[in-house]
């Protein structure tokens, strides 16, 4: 069981992205935006990020970089959901610190089989 | 593990139909050539999460349909392309359309496809020619977001040893990757050995500790493709120097390289499944296959609008707040009455009064959970009155103010209509043509002013606009030829305004594509109040005329006038009231020898009374000796005979059709503070009983109980 | 008889099984009636009711019920008996039934005095025997033997929906 932190704009997204994980027996924690999301991760710690890329006030982009800013987020693993599988899209995500991706539209067994890629 | 994802789709929709109305008003608003890169911003995301949502939850076509838009607005939002009049008509034609899909797809209703694939077009039209830089056709655009991606240099599957050199960055572990986790995920692919290289590793005191050091050589035995290998590495692209070595080929294939590829290739090209790999890592897939019906089938309960409410976290807060005090209250009560003697009868008072006011603040908070700003019903006008003057070449600026007043949700839903009913009228009926407005001196643009405002546990809505008001004459005209008002009769001026809300009395010359349908001002009036509420209208022949609506915050409580018949209380709707007077005998005739009507000024005014209709004891059968209560209904005025007038108080409205059913003249019951039950009239209802006949006793026997529910 | 959980089965009408049900009977006009049990939700004295406007007599009218509105009926008249004054023994049976849509709503049945509680099992439940064409009996579920007597089990939907209801008078039972 790992702690979670799902930030997504999308209420529905984010219903069944922390429900999926909530069944498959994580901890989750949510945001809707970035800036939501930095409080939550500077209150405390989690294990993985999940977060969107376009969101308003702080997009994922510039959650990243804030997170890995953190020294506790140093090593965090961090997934964007991104709905953009151009490779300049996903080098932006990686080049602000992300560790991977998954790109929308995922399923609930896609979602976790991928975070299951970086969880320890 | 599976997941029902249906149940996300009601909050699905939810947020969609709110991200269409902020791209709305957002397009609505936008400047042309000088772009708020926020408004564009905001356009952007709305289209990416409702596309983002749609395909994930297998809305295929409403997915497709919003890359598009999505395409559109990026490129708008990168500065690849300006905003220019066209698009935005484009895009508001999109929204109409993503709006209509996802109706569809949420009731199961048709959609016009024609009228879809026309803007779809108009899209891609738009996408190929206007961006400078090169777009992908849509049919790619779609392919690459719904189909498996094909993968050109794809490799068969070959059973045989993999060799991988992986040489991490030393800046890989900041990424949050680390290559233990890929090599588990390796090991899951087949039997996997590993060496370690530490060649390269500092003397301790030089060392980074956040730095990878290490290299590595794997080796995998598995029968997988090389993809499938690429993709545990897929996220570290660009953080380490890798290379994959694909087993030695077996000797019959040991041809050369042209024809090597000749070979794999038929293998390739009849994978038995699309790739989705057991990893899944992350290529684009299908929905669920069970999913993709969705497009088709009704996805939730018609009622999906009215069966919740998003409430903001203030108002939940201030109801936690006040039950807080409640508790407080509630336990001073229980203190004191432990030990109580008449001493402490001021204490007890105090703590009345506080549990009163209390309740009254719980229970004005309970009620304003389900208030909602008034901007849900007029955030569509800006579109409307743009589309409509611009389809009759009028010049119309709309303005609004309140709209953050608030009203019940359920008052919200059925003022809606009316409403725009009435704007409609306006920009009809109400606004001059272009030239007309010139010539009579007037600035060319005309003004629909529409307010919201609160005043006294009402909700206040007007609609104004400096039109060409209503014509008196026409009307007048209109209503002697229907026999509403007679030859000799000279009606004032506010008569004969308020003569526009008969039915037949719909004064457009021409009956146009835009209002002067269907639904006349009778309607408006009648579904007002059905919600309990007036409307006035005032005009002025040449500056234009103003429809002011007042409506009840809310319906599960009405301000009631109780009055007495005999033994029973009755509760009139204050909103119904005239006045309430002793009638003179004198003034009282008999029409016909049995109806009786009584002279109110200039009116005269049917008595109904309450007792013979609900056959009820009284206390009086005089007129002289009771209470007349003039009330009004659909416009016609009664005069209801009580023997008393008690109180007026606010009561909250209960069903009498949950356990019963419908009973004429009574639109519901409330519990007085006795804890009796109390009838509520229904004033309309009344009136319309009256004209009909007295009462009407009712025999048992084919009276069902429980037919209400047929009512 | 062991079989007891059956019983729970409201809705049941299979009178042929060998399972028990309870069922609450009640004194009018010295006859003596049942209801399911598990349809039963309360029972209070006689109150006031608020009587309601152009409505069948049978109809009292209706009373607050912890703040919903139910109807409360007068069983006698619904079944043409003669009136009585109402006593220290009248009560109102509070029941659960269940419309022809299938809507679930809330009723009082005035009665002159409620008796008792009595398990009755299938073979002690006689079918209703044939009136004539002029008997509606469709709100009588049968006819149960307790004992020495019988009690009239009635089909509460049926009883508060069927319309002629006065037959029940015209017809000897005895």
């Amino acid at each position: 069981m790992a702690k979670i932190l799902a930030v997504d704009d999308s209420a529905s997204m984010r219903q069944m992205v922390v429900f999926t994980l909530k069944a498959a027996g994580h901890d989750v924690v949510e945001a809707q935006d970035g800036m939501q999301a930095l409080e939550i991760a500077k209150g405390q710690q989690v294990d993985l990020v999940l977060t969107d890329v376009n969101m308003p006030n702080m997009d994922g982009i510039s959650l990243i970089k804030e997170l890995r800013n953190l020294v506790n987020y140093k090593f965090t693993p961090i997934l964007t959901l991104t709905t953009e599988s151009s490779p300049e899209k996903k080098g932006e995500g990686k080049s602000a610190g992300a560790t991977g991706w998954i790109v929308k539209p995922f399923s609930p067994d896609q979602l976790l089989a991928t975070i299951r890629k970086v969880l320890g | 593990m599976t997941v029902d994802v249906t149940q996300f789709f009601q909050a699905f929709f939810e947020e969609s139909f709110e991200g269409l109305a902020a791209m709305e008003s957002a397009l609505l608003n936008l400047d042309i050539g000088a772009a708020d890169s926020e408004a564009i911003n905001r356009i952007f995301r709305a289209a990416h999460s409702i596309k983002g949502g749609a395909a994930t939850f297998g809305f295929t076509a409403v997915a497709e349909f919003t890359h598009l838009v999505e395409t559109l607005m990026d490129q708008i939002r990168s500065g690849q392309r300006a905003v220019t009049q066209p698009d935005v008509e484009i895009l508001l034609h999109s929204v109409d359309c993503m709006h209509a899909m996802l109706d569809a797809v949420r009731d199961g209703s048709a959609v016009n496809q024609e009228q879809i694939a026309a803007v779809s077009q108009e899209l891609q039209a738009s996408l190929a020619g206007g961006a400078i830089a090169s777009v992908a056709t849509p049919a790619a655009q779609q392919s690459s977001m719904s189909a498996p991606k094909a993968i050109p240099n794809e490799k068969a599957a070959t059973n045989g040893l993999w060799k991988i050199n992986f040489v991490p960055l030393s800046h890989l572990l900041k990424t949050g990757n680390d290559p233990v986790r890929m090599f588990r995920e390796l090991s899951g692919l087949g039997a996997l050995r590993v060496a370690v290289n530490d060649k390269n590793l500092p003397p301790f005191l030089d060392m980074v500790p956040d730095n990878v050091y290490l290299e590595w050589e794997l080796v995998l035995e598995a029968n997988v493709d090389e993809k499938a290998i690429s993709e545990v590495f897929e996220w570290v692209d660009g953080d380490c120097e890798l290379t994959i070595q694909s087993p030695q080929p077996t000797p019959e294939i040991s041809a050369p390289p042209a024809q090597k590829a000749a070979v794999q290739a038929p293998k390739a090209a009849t994978p038995t499944t699309p790739q989705a790999p057991k990893t899944g890592a992350p290529a684009s897939t299908h929905p669920k296959s069970g999913m993709k019906e969705a497009d088709k089938k009704p996805v939730g309960a018609s009622s999906a609008e009215t069966s919740s409410i998003r409430v903001s976290i203030d108002k939940i807060d201030a109801l936690v707040n006040m039950v807080g005090e409640l508790v407080i209250t509630q336990s001073m009560l229980g203190q004191l009455g432990k030990d109580f003697d008449m001493s402490r009868i001021d204490k007890l008072l105090d703590g009345l009064t506080q549990l009163e006011r209390n309740t009254r603040e719980l229970q004005e908070n309970v009620m304003r959970i389900r208030m909602l700003p008034i901007s849900f019903v007029f955030s569509r006008f800006p579109r409307m009155v743009r589309d409509l003057s611009q389809k009759l070449d009028k010049k119309i600026d709309l303005k609004m103010s309140g709209d953050q007043t608030e009203l019940d949700k359920t008052v919200m839903e059925k003022i809606g209509d009316p409403l725009v009913h009435l704007v409609r009228n306006s920009i009809d009926h109400g606004v001059e043509t272009h030239d007309k407005r010139v010539a009579a001196g007037k600035p060319e643009t005309g003004v629909i002013q529409l307010d919201a405002y609160h005043q006294g546990g009402n909700i206040v809505i007007s609609i104004a606009d400096d039109g060409a008001g209503i014509d008196t004459e026409r009307v007048l005209a209109k209503a002697r030829k229907a026999g509403l008002v007679k030859e000799d009769e000279t009606p004032t001026h506010e008569r004969i305004v308020d003569l526009i809300f008969e039915p037949g009395l719909s004064t457009a010359e021409v009956v146009s594509d835009v209002s002067g349908r269907g639904v006349g001002m009778d309607v408006v009036r009648r579904n007002i109040q059905e919600l309990g509420g007036t409307i006035d209208v005032r005009s002025v022949r040449g500056e234009g005329s103003s429809f002011t609506i007042r409506l009840p915050l809310t319906l599960a409580i009405l301000d009631g006038q109780l009055v007495r018949v005999g033994d029973q209380t009755f509760i009139v709707p204050l909103v119904s009231i005239v006045e309430s007077l002793q009638v003179k005998k004198e003034l009282v005739n008999r029409v016909a020898g049995k109806a009786e009507v009584f002279k109110l000024r200039d009116d005269y005014i049917p008595i109904i009374r309450l007792y013979d209709m609900f056959g009820v004891h009284p206390e009086n059968t005089l007129l002289e000796e009771g209470l007349l209560v003039v009330v009004e209904g659909d416009g016609v005025r009664a005069g209801l005979f009580v023997d008393d007038l008690l109180g007026q108080q606010q009561v909250v409205i209960k069903s009498l059709e949950t356990n019963y059913r419908r009973v004429d003249g009574i639109s519901g019951a409330t519990i007085l503070g006795d804890g009796h039950v109390a009838l509520i009239l229904d004033v309309s209802g009344l009136v319309k009983l009256s004209k009909n006949q007295g009462p009407t006793p009712q025999n048992d026997s084919d009276l069902a109980l429980p037919r209400s529910a047929a009512a | 008889m062991s079989n007891v959980a059956t019983a729970t089965d409201a809705q049941s009408t299979d009178l042929n099984a060998a399972e028990m049900s309870q069922y609450l009977t009640f004194i009018m006009a010295t006859e003596e009636y049942g209801v399911d049990i598990l349809r039963v939700q309360e029972i209070k004295g006689w109150d006031m009711v608020t009587p309601i406007p152009n409505t069948p007599d049978y109809i009292k009218g209706v009373i607050n019920l912890r703040g919903t509105i139910v109807p409360i009926v007068d069983l006698r008249r619904r079944f043409g008996l003669p009136n009585i004054e109402y006593g220290p023994t009248t009560v109102v049976i509070v029941l659960k039934v269940y419309a022809e849509d299938g809507k679930e709503r809330t009723m009082g049945i005035v009665v002159d005095a409620v008796s008792d509680v009595y398990n009755v099992t299938a073979k002690d439940m006689k079918d209703t025997p044939d009136f004539g064409a002029d008997a509606n009996i469709d709100f009588v579920r049968g006819l149960a033997t307790v004992g020495e007597k019988m009690v009239i089990i009635l089909e509460v939907d049926k009883m508060l929906t069927v319309g002629a209801m006065a037959a029940l008078d015209r017809t000897k039972l005895n």
